[in-house]
């Protein structure tokens, strides 16, 4: 795609209600739906992680989240996903690691994600796709269908304390 | 004109001490910034950022009521810093074992000596009292890279203290 069609979209900030909102099932699979898919990915590289974004950050509630940490060093990876309509069918194991989001500016904080997922969704074309993800890249397609359920990551803080509180009691 | 200014509070823990605290301050036209409340050794702490047109006179009078009712002792420094000024912690650094005299301040010193700034430390003695444990939680940045900080840790280890490290790795999404 040349740049000049290249569209940043604009971030919605927290405490826009929308980032509140449950997103969509995405239905109609077009070229509506592949032109935002792009723009999506263009704004989520332009973001200061650069590893994942849902539709609705960018005011689009309809449940699309991309995901792509195949950048990152030491990094397990399935590449570049376009998660269309994504549903964790499974997951194991707990990990406390930090995270940002780009709708919450200036604020990072410790969350509680599982390790390993699996999960089904549609790709761009609509077909059905699985993917099995772990840590970093388990934390970033988790935080992203946070998103598509209204969900942010300040709803699911811990503080340390805590966290040394819950290993003392489970280990 | 608005000043930060932070206040520092101690005394011995009872219900409503930060209730009444804040409430004073927002009587006052006080806006509240950064905060770190927590109860130590059966005390009460409080580090407020607290931005005020007063001056720190004023301030000092306006919360004197609630710290003499409640055996307080309060102490407010104008500030330089300001809000939005996060720093994102780079390494996480768990340390426990059986208290002794000195163990803070060796772990530290090994680790600041080997390019460590700490942007949070939190620290418990528990165990029983004739065999106290300490147990402490660093976070900060490392500025010299990971590796001379673990390299400090083994060094911590072998005085029979244990020591790990782990690397935080920010997911911004
Ligand atoms: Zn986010």
């Amino acid at each position: 795609m040349a740049l000049s069609q290249m569209t940043i979209l604009e971030i919605l900030k927290y405490p826009d209600p929308r980032l509140k909102q449950e997103s969509d099932v995405v239905e109609v699979f077009d070229d509506v739906l592949r032109e935002f898919v792009i723009s999506l990915e263009e704004t989520m590289r332009a973001g200061p992680g650069g590893v994942g974004i849902a539709a609705p950050q960018v005011a689009y509630l309809q449940r699309i989240v991309i995901v792509d940490v195949s950048a990152r060093k030491n990094t397990p990876n399935n590449g570049c996903m376009v998660l269309i309509n994504p549903e964790l069918i499974e997951w194991d194991g707990l990990k406390s690691g930090r995270e940002g989001c780009m709708s919450v500016p200036d604020f990072t904080g410790n969350v509680v994600r599982a390790e390993r997922i699996t999960l089904t969704a549609r790709d761009i074309n609509g077909e059905a796709c699985e993917f099995s993800c772990e840590g970093y890249e388990a934390r970033a397609v988790q935080h992203e269908i946070d998103h598509l359920n209204g969900l942010l990551f300040l709803d699911r803080l811990v503080s340390r304390r805590n966290d040394l509180f819950k290993r003392k009691k489970y280990k | 004109m608005n000043h930060w200014y932070m206040l520092t509070v101690v005394g011995e823990d009872r219900p409503g001490i930060v209730a009444h605290l804040t409430h004073a301050l927002y009587e006052g036209g006080c806006n509240l910034g950064e905060a770190s409340m927590m109860r130590l050794g059966g005390n009460f702490s409080i580090m407020l950022m607290v931005q005020s047109e007063e001056t720190k006179h004023t301030l000092e009078s306006l919360i004197e009521p609630v710290v003499d009712s409640l055996g307080l002792h309060a102490h407010i420094d104008k500030i330089k810093g300001r809000l939005h000024e996060h720093q994102i912690p780079d390494v996480r650094i768990h340390v426990y074992g059986a208290d002794r005299v000195g163990i803070i301040s060796q772990v530290v010193g090994a680790l600041t000596e080997a390019g460590l700034s700490i942007t949070d430390l939190e620290s418990d003695v528990c165990g029983t009292e004739d065999m106290p444990i300490y147990v402490m939680i660093i976070e900060g940045h490392a500025a010299e890279g990971v590796k001379a900080l673990r390299s400090a840790l083994d060094i911590i280890a072998n005085s029979g203290v244990d020591a790990r490290i782990e690397e935080i790795e920010t997911m911004i999404g």
